[in-house]
């Protein structure tokens, strides 16, 4: 039941010109799970993301979702089949409330035309007010219910991030990718997140892909982790396993002391 | 147009050699190029990109405009130089001189920037900032004088080209650069932002084709202007990072 | 509840209000400030559909005047009657089955509003995959393209002799009366789900296509409806002054149009009606400086080209030193003008 497949990846290859940012990655993700990505900067971790979310397209490789090829697909198209993301430069709607952020999620939802919402038709109206209060009670469960009507922007970072975690999650996913969600955080908000990232998985049925500096989390919440290095993978394990890594250690050494 | 109307009134007014005219219009508009960076761009540079686009077309709407109210909308003749404009005669074709001047000209500049772009270190840093904006200037790259260089460079390369617009066409208005400008811009597009011989294919197959379709499909010469823009909607839909340039895929 | 009820009437009772003032403008105001007023209605119209497409929707578009080209020809053909017809295409003869229609202008006008929506369906759908400058330059020239089209097929437009003889509208009505038509639509449209998804798009188009939003579709639809309002008001244009012809739709207007939405606010409908009548104002007040004034006798020659300079500059002015606009993206409330509204009573009262 648990090794249901949700996410495979196959030889998943990307050039930038000269530079191979990512090479040969095989991911294999099963329903439920909380999988790491970790590797210094510039190891092509975010890349990953940008080819499975669809923004950037594979030099070659495949992408199996639910047992769908969506390779190369529009990212619009995959956040409709149950993948979203985060952003690991924050990307808000930066001229829009908290509540609104969450509520362009929504937009694809809706079962009227424009020419109904023109007209204020009942079709319309109905299917916004119970959007609103499906995104209120989203709100609520992730802890922003009260500053619902202030400007995402405005908010304090770890709520930023917060935010750009519950608008992902108004889309309805089945899998979701977090782009260094615990970045800029203290100890504190951390602990926080870790516990709120559990709770999100239990509470809508999520499967997690997560990329994150903070070891302590990685560590702390993954079932398993592969770890890259300039685009090549160098380790897949569980926690304990990638910690006691040769290759990993080497290529952390370099490298961990600039981004502690 | 500046440069095309500095250089005239040099000649036809004050009776300048036709070589320190031309070496003041290119000045002149130089530091014009500068000063408008200065004060246009410079205080946007953190801002949309889209208030940058408008104030650029502010300035350029004011230039045409002031040259209108300052100097009238009439065309002007633009005096051709003796020494540089003479017939010359092979068999029995006689063509001017410009025909092989202003070629030269180019092929020169083109070498020229060529080199100053991959040479020098302001060429360098000129390509450094274009590819990733903030990476250069946390490298101790002076962005804002770089940025003046690139200006000064483009204002007079475009002056030494409106001058030789001059005396191809013998007639200058300060409207003069509208169309030549907005296509040299379709020429760079078509040839690949970021590559210099790019820009010149760009150009070659741009004037090569407007040319082509009033010599041989006259019944269409009324839409010689439109040539331009559909190429440009073509390459820009098939072959987006232009013909010798790479794609660039935009960093998420 | 109480109070969207209460803005219901409130907005109501304005819409009344500005059908007493138009029906007492058609009525009582000179020929020249009822042209001046509905000159200000169309350049609201058109100052408000750029907006949706710039400052909603954030695609650098300069394509209006090719848009406002097709509507003004659209509805001029189709309004104008047989006879001028044959007078005026004397070069060439109309095409036979355009000779004979005549239809009457609302239609008509509405007609040019919708083949200028098709036009930008054809020049969106490869355009508005491009950005900035890119896009900026690719409609630049298809309004070039549509413009010497419009020149050369003259069995259809008369190619560069223009049109002649449409026929004059003059009333309030029809000028205001589709000004207010396209405010209530466009703030409809702002309001609503897809409005949202236009400043997602806005704001951030990859997290817009991230939320599921697709891209090019939604840019599409708003681009369309900007060529829609701007055909429209080329048709307005077409009544108003009752010939045309290619050259008339140059840069120039685009330039024009463009000034209303910075100056007004880019994102802010308000500021697009304020700025729309305010520049149509200052363009016609500053016509005095390109004409030639005889002061006690001396004659001195207008300057032209002065009015653009002076436009030119108070754009530089604007997006240099006060970019925001008057309005930025602020709208008009009646929460906020009956706040505005009581404060003033009670400062009154104290003093
Ligand atoms: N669109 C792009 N064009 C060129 N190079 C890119 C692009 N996107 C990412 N890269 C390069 O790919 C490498 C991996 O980047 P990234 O995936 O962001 O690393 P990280 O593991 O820190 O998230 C880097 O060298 C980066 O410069
Ligand atoms: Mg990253």
């Amino acid at each position: 039941m648990s090794s249901e497949k949700i996410l495979i990846t196959k030889d998943l290859t990307i050039k930038f010109g000269g530079l191979t940012a990512v090479s040969g990655l095989n991911l294999d993700i099963s329903k439920g799970e909380i999988i790491g990505l970790i590797g210094p900067n510039g190891a092509g971790k975010t890349t990953c993301f940008n080819i499975i979310t669809g923004v950037y397209k594979p030099t070659s490789g495949n992408i199996l979702f639910h047992n769908q090829d969506i390779t190369g697909l529009r990212p619009d198209l995959i956040t409709k089949l149950g993948i979203a993301r985060t952003f690991q430069n924050i990307r808000l709607f930066n001229s829009m409330t908290v509540l609104e952020n969450v509520m362009i999620s929504k937009h694809v939802r809706l079962n009227a035309n424009l020419l109904e919402a023109v007209l204020h038709l009942p079709r319309y109206t109905n299917a916004h007010r119970q959007h609103l209060e499906e995104c209120m009670e989203l709100l609520e469960q992730v802890g922003l219910a009260d500053v619902a009507h202030e400007k995402g922007t405005s908010l304090p970072y770890g709520k930023q991030r917060r935010l750009e975690i519950a608008r992902a999650l108004a889309t309805q996913p089945t899998l979701l990718l977090l782009d260094e969600p615990a970045a800029g955080m203290n100890p504190q908000e951390t602990l926080e997140l870790m516990d709120f990232i559990k709770k999100i998985r239990e509470l809508y049925g999520l499967t997690i892909l997560l990329i994150e500096h903070h070891m302590e989390v990685v560590m702390g919440i993954c079932e398993r982790i592969t770890v890259l290095d300039y685009g090549i993978t160098i380790a897949q394990g569980t926690p304990a396993e990638v910690q006691a890594n040769q290759q990993v250690i080497k290529a952390y050494l370099g490298t961990v002391e600039d981004d502690a | 147009m500046v440069a095309a109307y500095v250089a005239f009134f040099g000649i036809a007014i004050f009776a300048l050699p036709w070589w320190l005219s031309f070496l003041i219009a290119i000045i002149v508009t130089t530091v014009l190029g500068v000063l408008i960076e200065r004060t246009a761009y410079r205080p946007l540079r953190d801002a949309p990109r889209i208030s940058a686009l408008i104030s650029a077309i502010g300035v350029s709407y004011l230039l045409e405009n002031l040259g209108i109210v300052v100097l009238g909308a009439r065309p002007r003749p633009f005096p051709r130089p003796e020494n540089l404009v003479w017939n010359i005669k092979v068999g029995n074709i006689s063509f001017l001189s410009l025909a092989v001047i202003i070629p030269i000209i180019t092929i020169l500049l083109l070498i020229a920037v060529t080199l100053f772009v991959n040479r020098t270190k302001v060429g360098i840093a000129m390509r450094a900032l274009s590819r990733d904006f903030e990476t250069a200037s946390l490298m101790a790259v002076d962005v804002n004088k770089v940025i003046s260089a690139t200006f000064a460079v483009g204002s007079a390369l475009a002056a030494v080209g409106g001058i030789m617009w001059g005396m191809q066409y013998p007639q200058i208005d300060p409207l003069m650069g509208v169309f030549p400008g907005l296509k040299c811009f379709i020429a760079a597009v078509m040839g690949g932002i970021g590559s210099v011989p790019g820009a010149m294919l760009g150009g070659f197959i741009l004037g090569m084709g407007e040319v082509m379709i009033v010599g041989f499909m006259p019944e269409l010469s009324g839409y010689r202007d439109a040539f331009a823009f559909v190429v440009l909607i073509l390459i820009l839909l098939f072959k987006p990072g232009g013909l010798l340039g790479e794609n660039v895929v935009e960093k998420v | 509840m109480e109070n969207k009820r209460q803005n219901t009437i409130l907005t109501i009772i304005a819409l009344l209000f500005c059908t007493l003032l138009i029906y007492l403008g058609d009525n009582n105001l000179s020929r020249f400030q009822l042209r001046i007023l509905n000159l200000s209605a169309i350049y609201v119209i058109l100052g408000l559909s750029m907006n949706l497409v710039i400052g909603f929707t954030g695609m650098f578009s300069l394509g209006h005047a090719g848009f406002m080209c097709v509507g003004a020809y659209t509805a001029a053909i189709l309004t104008m009657s047989p006879a001028a017809k044959e007078l005026i295409y004397y070069m060439v003869p109309i095409h036979p089955l355009l000779a004979n229609i005549q239809w009457g202008v609302i239609p008509a006008a509405l007609a040019g509003g919708i083949v200028a929506a098709i036009f930008g369906v054809l020049v969106g759908f490869p355009a508005l995959r491009l950005r900035d400058d890119y896009l900026a330059i690719a409609t630049l020239g298809f309004a070039e393209i549509i413009r010497i089209v419009v020149t050369n097929t003259t069995s259809i437009t008369n190619g560069s002799l223009g049109l002649k003889d449409i026929p004059s509208v003059k009333s309030l009505w029809v000028y205001w009366g589709f000004a207010i038509l396209t405010i209530l639509i466009l703030r409809a449209i702002i309001n609503s789900s897809w409005g949202y998804a236009f400043k997602a798009i806005r704001d951030n188009e990859i997290a817009a296509e991230a939320m599921g939003i697709n891209i090019l579709k939604h840019k599409l639809l708003s681009f369309t409806i900007g060529a829609f309002f701007a055909g429209l008001s080329g048709a307005l244009m077409a009544y108003l002054i009752t010939s045309i012809d290619p050259t008339m739709f140059r840069f120039t207007f685009t330039f024009q149009i463009l000034l209303i939405v910075v100056l007004g606010g880019m994102g802010s409908i308000t500021g697009s009606i304020v700025a729309g009548v305010l520049v149509t104002v200052a363009m016609e007040w500053l016509r005095f400086v390109e004409q030639d004034m005889n002061f006690f006798g001396f004659v001195i020659p207008g300057i032209s080209g002065m009015r653009m300079v002076i436009f030119s500059i108070l754009l530089l002015l604007v997006v240099l030193f006060y970019r925001q606009g008057l309005l930025g993206t602020k709208e008009f409330s009646w929460n906020f003008f009956l706040k505005l509204a009581s404060k003033r009573s009670k400062q009154k009262e104290v003093s």
